[in-house]
């Protein structure tokens, strides 16, 4: 269309023209050399901006304007480019709009190397650049948006004016913001339903004979769609090359620490296995569980039995506390067999998934408990499952009946109740805390299960080698990260020394966050 | 029916004659290799077995018909499961480097089952079902049967009964097939109203506006809910019941509806009155979102705007919506249908406990299909032992030379399920192949024209 007028004649560097927009979608590599110390704050000052964004999407709802202008604040605190109608002449104090642009794109592809290693990776790092991408493209007004499209090739179809008409009743039940008024000026693209997945999980779109018909203000859907597809295909590919990538000893440590360092504790390795005897359970379930897992605890001794989601969530957790696997198996066992399940059925039926679970069977992978974000946004409770957030997954009515049963004060109830009404579940669970352990603050910030725990446990003095346990999963990452680095320490000393402080601010922020 | 003779502990003894004369090996092969449209389809798919004493055998897998028709009629299992289509033959998975070994496609699947459906019936609980709620089943077929062909385009829908208390859904397009990990659980997600576990009262919340999919959900719900639902399940009968269902309506006009129901003891009047409430409500806020729009409209603002105003959505205007929903809508078991590689019991296979055959259900008779009139297999194999005339001759006959032998094996075979209750079974089963074969000739003759054009 007409952005002729903005685009500039500036062809004889074809970096400027690359970043002729406020917003990519990293068709093409940078082929500039840079030096390794720009490598090194670009790849982390991105994962820092990833980061806030997994954050953010956990603690708010995406797209709303608390969310965004957190968001916009981290972009403009990090330097990336955060504006759409940023002027590249206008200069102001700090880094250049160009110089912002390539920043983007060089630590966009920084990561793609660092996170292309393991689905696991490939699956956070896709789905944080997806969200900050939705964030950037809903940032744009219309008209840039077309000329985003059109710069990018993104074509889609859409349909006409009969077939709208024929359709009138169902585009305007299936869209939201689509009135009888509005319908007909609204275009509607067509596409498989396979490409505007986020539409047809929420019912935001009518389908018919396998085709989605979505209105133009829901097209960042398909774009996004295409943004992701796009990416992980990059990223599959990036995979193949990184063994030459690997071959650079400059490289490879920084780019494995950075990969480990977004999981953050993991609370898988313990040491203090077998510390806990099975009867201290029902004690410590009152006191220093979540209340996911006093849920889970409570309806496993009433019921007797767990369903499978159920014996997921509380069986790792409590690995990670420390039972032991024969302490697990016999924990289980005692309280199946007083239900319908008879020690012979247990052994057949029910053994087997927690030895699973403590990586004795199967592929034999050592599952880590779940996080919180983990409870909240996958494999929601159905009918007879007790698993899931209590704030996120419980009616409030229900919630309140029972935070009341736990003795929580009429106002600290209220005060609950209002987070999660926000939708601030993991906020409401530290209030929880806060009130049940009589404390006005709590210094820490919530995000998993097995660290409510700890927390617990370190404040109401529950033995002072469970606190050194804190400390563990730290170590074991770095230690993760440095047993890839060794076979290349002693050739590259200078590089490793570097990296070392530059690793250990990258940890001492994760651990805040 | 005489089904319910059967008797678990004869199993062992009924497994061998079934697998050996009954079970419908080049149907059920014909299926799984899609008519060789793509290489090794068949071959890398995952059977799992599960033998006597809960002995579970996973990644079986079979190069030919033959193979498989020796394997089952050795192991004779008790329950035959069907995996994804892998990466390489699943029989071979240790031996491929970890990570490569990737389930690559699979039937998109669905499983519902009764025992999710316990808080809402109160006729049976658990395993157990009867008549009266095996109405939930045909609702949630007709349903999901409609939103699959309709919404997603899918042509080869085959639902199966799973033997004792459920139904199971095999979609086998090529697209549906293919779908990955997050279509099919975007698609499992459209399809889900009823959420929350046993921590959530009210399970299905509508907003508006109301979405295609549900009024048309809602149609067929509406159709069973007279008779199902305020006379089988007798819903606004007892008084624990009615407490359930207030629960469900919006704390404004529960106490009236609870003085009304105080005066008012027939189940229809009183679900009349829900009715009527929530038609009240709803025209009451119609009115009022009316005015908003037709006063801004008078302010000269941008119709956007009335819009945004319009569709913050009052929850709980539909009530009389949300309990049928609630009450009838099928509850998907959704870890099933989002795995590529999760594991479903296989059609024709037998259930243990019941005896019964997990035989496919043609919609187009749904509601005339009955659970306790599915043939098990101390049936059938009695009806084999019946002697037929003329079949002693044709004994006499056979058999002369080695060639015909195989022949002859798997004509009686068919002879032999002809005979029995089965035949209708299979005789459909066949027809959807036929519809499936349809795909593939097509699918074929697309395939070798473009190679032509190279």
């Amino acid at each position: 269309m007409q952005f002729g007028g903005r685009r500039k004649k500036n062809s004889i560097n074809p970096q400027s023209e690359l970043y002729g927009q406020h917003l990519q979608f990293y068709g093409q590599p940078p082929l500039e050399n840079i030096s390794l110390s720009e490598f090194e704050t670009f790849a982390v000052e991105r994962l820092k901006l990833l980061k806030t964004v997994e954050n953010l999407g956990v603690s708010h709802v995406k797209l709303t304007d608390l969310y965004i202008s957190k968001l916009e604040k981290e972009l403009k605190a990090l330097n990336f480019p955060y504006r759409p109608d940023a002027d590249d002449k206008k200069s102001q104090s700090g880094p250049t709009e160009y110089e912002k642009r390539r920043k983007d794109h060089i630590s966009h592809f920084i990561l793609r190397l660092a996170y292309c290693q393991t689905e696991d990776l490939r699956r956070w790092f896709i789905q944080q650049e997806v969200d900050l991408f939705r964030f950037r493209f809903n940032d744009l007004d219309p008209k840039q948006q077309l000329e985003f499209l059109h710069k990018n090739n993104l074509r889609y179809d859409t349909i006409s004016s009969e077939e709208k008409l024929k359709l009138k009743d169902q585009l305007i039940n299936s869209s939201f913001g689509v009135s009888g008024i509005t319908v007909m000026e609204h275009e509607f693209y067509k596409v498989p339903f396979q490409d505007a997945l986020d539409l047809v999980r929420l019912r935001k779109v009518y389908l018919k004979q396998g085709y989605a018909y979505i209105p133009h203000q829901d097209i960042v859907t398909i774009v996004l769609n295409d943004f992701r597809t796009r990416l992980s295909k990059a990223l599959a590919l990036t995979a193949r090359s990184l063994p030459a990538v690997h071959s650079d000893e400059r490289l490879q440590p920084l780019l494995n620490h950075l990969s480990h360092a977004y999981v953050g504790q993991d609370y898988s390795i313990q040491k203090n296995v077998g510390k806990i005897s099975l009867d201290q359970i029902d004690s410590l379930s009152g006191k220093s569980f979540p209340l996911c897992m006093r849920q889970l605890h409570q309806s496993l001794r009433e019921n007797h039995h767990l369903r499978h989601g159920g014996r997921m969530q509380y069986g790792l957790f409590l690995k990670g506390i420390g039972l032991s696997l024969e302490q697990a198996l016999q924990f289980w066992k005692m309280e199946f067999i007083r239900g319908k399940v008879d020690a012979d059925k247990f052994d057949k039926a029910y053994a087997y998934s927690i030895r699973h679970m403590f990586g004795k069977e199967g592929k034999r992978t050592d599952y880590t408990p779940y996080s919180c974000m983990k409870v909240i946004l996958s494999n929601p409770p159905s009918q007879g499952d007790h698993h899931g957030c209590p704030f996120r997954h419980s009616d409030p009515e229900l919630l309140k009946q029972k935070l009341q049963v736990y003795k929580v004060s009429p106002s600290g109830i209220n005060q609950i109740l209002e987070l999660v009404k926000g939708m601030h579940y993991q906020l409401a669970c530290q209030k929880y805390f806060e009130l049940t352990h009589n404390i006005e603050d709590s210094s820490f910030s919530l995000n998993h299960p097995n660290q409510y725990f700890l927390e617990s446990q370190k404040l109401l003095g529950g033995g002072k080698d469970i606190k050194r346990e804190m400390d563990a999963p730290q170590r074991s990452q770095e230690n993760a990260a440095s047993k890839g680095s060794t076979a290349t320490q002693e050739v590259a000393a200078n590089t490793s020394q570097h990296l070392a402080e530059m690793t250990e601010d990258l940890d001492s922020f994760f651990q805040d966050a | 029916m005489p089904s319910s003779d059967y008797d678990p502990a004869s199993l062992p003894d009924l497994l061998p004659l079934y697998y050996r004369r009954l079970f419908p090996f080049s149907q059920y092969y014909r299926w799984l290799s899609y008519g060789g449209v793509q290489k090794n389809y068949f071959q890398n798919r995952e059977f799992s077995f599960t033998l006597k004493d809960d002995i579970y055998v996973r990644y079986q897998s079979f190069s030919t018909q033959n193979e498989l028709e020796k394997e089952m009629q050795k192991m004779n299992p008790y329950k035959i499961d069907v995996g994804a289509v892998y990466s390489h033959r699943p029989s071979q998975h240790n031996t491929v480097k970890s990570g490569t070994f990737q389930a690559l496609e699979k039937e998109l699947v669905f499983d519902i089952d009764m025992t999710d459906y316990d808080d809402v019936r109160s006729c049976c609980s658990a395993a157990d079902i009867c008549s009266k709620c095996w109405t939930l089943m045909t609702i949630a077929i007709h349903i999901l049967d409609r939103a699959l062909r309709d919404d997603f385009g899918f042509q080869h829908r085959l639902w199966v009964y799973s033997g004792r208390r459920g139904v199971h859904c095999w979609v086998c397009d090529e697209a549906a097939r293919k779908l990955s990990v997050a279509a099919r659980s975007a698609v499992t997600e459209y399809l889900s109203l009823v959420k929350g576990g046993d921590e959530t009262v009210k399970k299905v919340v509508l907003t508006e506006p109301i979405h295609p999919f549900i009024s048309n959900s809602l149609d067929v719900v509406k159709e069973y809910f007279t008779q199902y639902a305020l006379h089988d399940q007798d819903l606004m009968g007892s008084k624990e019941s009615v407490e359930k269902v207030l629960a469900l309506v919006p704390e404004d006009a529960r106490s009236y509806l609870q003085q009304e129901f105080e005066k008012e003891k027939k189940p229809e009047k009183r679900w009349k009155l829900i009715t009527t409430e929530a038609k009240r409500k709803q025209v009451g806020n119609f009115a009022h979102s009316f005015y908003i729009v037709l006063h801004i409209r008078t302010e000269g603002l941008v119709v956007l705007q009335s819009v945004s105003l319009k569709s913050t959505a009052k929850k709980g205007q539909y009530f009389e919506k949300e309990i049928m929903l609630q009450y009838c809508y099928p509850r998907l078991d959704a870890n099933v249908s989002k795995g590529v590689n999760h594991l479903l019991k296989s059609p024709f296979s037998v259930h243990p406990k019941t005896g019964r055959i997990s035989v496919p259900i043609d919609v187009s008779e749904l509601d005339k299909f009955d659970p306790f009139s599915v043939p098990t297999i101390s049936l059938i194999c009695e009806e084999l032992d019946r002697p037929r005339p003329g079949e002693e001759k044709e004994k006499l006959g056979d058999g002369k030379e080695k060639e015909d032998e195989k022949d002859a094996i798997e004509k009686r075979k068919i002879r032999d399920y002809k005979r029995t209750s089965l035949a209708k079974y299979i005789k459909y089963f066949d027809q959807f192949l036929d519809g499936m074969a349809r795909s593939w000739k097509a699918e074929r003759l697309r395939k070798s024209d473009l190679q032509k054009e190279f």
